[in-house]
């Protein structure tokens, strides 16, 4: 296999790598939200709302690491991979 | 029907959070693939700018002293400012890649009033404890924006950007108003609640 042909094979790789990397930001961010959850449950306040007021129910760290994830995942990488993509045919 | 300063921190801290994440995707796929579609190119600068708006209101409601409302202020206007010097280079209005040193000073301004409103030392609470480490890591990593004036494709220095706002953001969710840091709490502290 030719020298040039291998380092083709590798930028390709090097480019998917990125995709996935964007790709893996959103629910990355969720994951360490939800990781964040498990390990201080009494910061989240949903868990037990009686008696609770307006703030500590509407702001819940955790949750709002978990919103970050889906705002970035839903709103924002499907866009940069596709361009990415369409950036690295072009090339 | 206020909310406590926490609350206020941890929605700060879900915007700096963003900022980070769309900071770490441009960092990764480059600027020009980034700044494809307009909107996306006007995200992060106009989040940046919309901050600096809405700490505004955070000085005028929140602040319990001169030195505290003169910080929030200040944050307000290199929020602001840095934002507005991205928006005008992403809208060409504006040409000189020195206008990014805007974002620069927001650090080194941002940093300084952190560390100097507070008064206390670095384990007298929680909230003592996260201004030195928020001032002292935007001290330091004012050298991302800084060195990336002059190597803006620099991966790492991007990254590092990018990250700082993703550990600005760490830090704050860690803020409670009355709180314990590594088992530390001045008994003058007040009492810590949930």
């Amino acid at each position: 296999m030719s020298t040039q042909l291998l380092s083709e094979r590798a930028a390709v790789r090097r480019r998917s790598a990125r995709a996935r990397l964007i790709a893996a930001l959103g629910p990355g961010t969720m994951f360490a939200g939800v990781a964040w959850a498990f390990l201080q449950p009494y910061r989240l306040t949903l868990l037990h709302p009686v008696g609770q007021g307006f703030w500590w129910l509407a702001v819940e760290p955790p949750l709002l690491v978990v919103l970050a994830g889906v705002v970035f995942a839903l709103f924002v990488a499907p866009s940069v991979i596709e361009d990415l993509e369409a950036h690295q045919d072009r090339r | 029907m206020e909310p406590r300063a926490e609350f206020v921190h941890w929605m700060f801290a879900t915007g700096f959070l963003l900022l980070g994440l769309c900071l770490l995707a441009e960092a990764i796929v480059g600027t020009e693939v980034w700044r494809r579609r307009a909107w996306r190119a006007y995200l992060w600068p106009g989040l940046l700018f919309t901050m600096g708006v809405l700490m505004w209101p955070v000085m005028v409601f929140f602040t319990n002293s001169a030195i505290h409302m003169l910080a929030h202020g200040s944050w307000a206007e290199v929020l602001m400012l840095a934002g507005a010097a991205e928006l005008g280079l992403v809208r060409g209005k504006l040409h000189s890649r020195y206008w990014r040193l805007t974002m620069t000073l927001a650090f080194v301004l941002s940093a300084t009033a952190l560390l100097v409103h507070e008064q206390n030392g670095w384990f007298f609470a929680r909230a003592a404890f996260l201004h030195h480490a928020l001032g002292w890591t935007l001290i330091v990593a004012a050298v991302f924006p800084l060195v990336g004036v002059f190597r803006p494709r620099s991966l790492l220095l991007n990254s590092g950007f990018a990250l700082t706002f993703v550990v600005v953001a760490f830090l704050l969710f860690c803020d409670r108003d009355v709180a314990p840091v590594f088992g530390h709490l001045s008994s003058v502290a007040g009492t810590p609640h949930r």
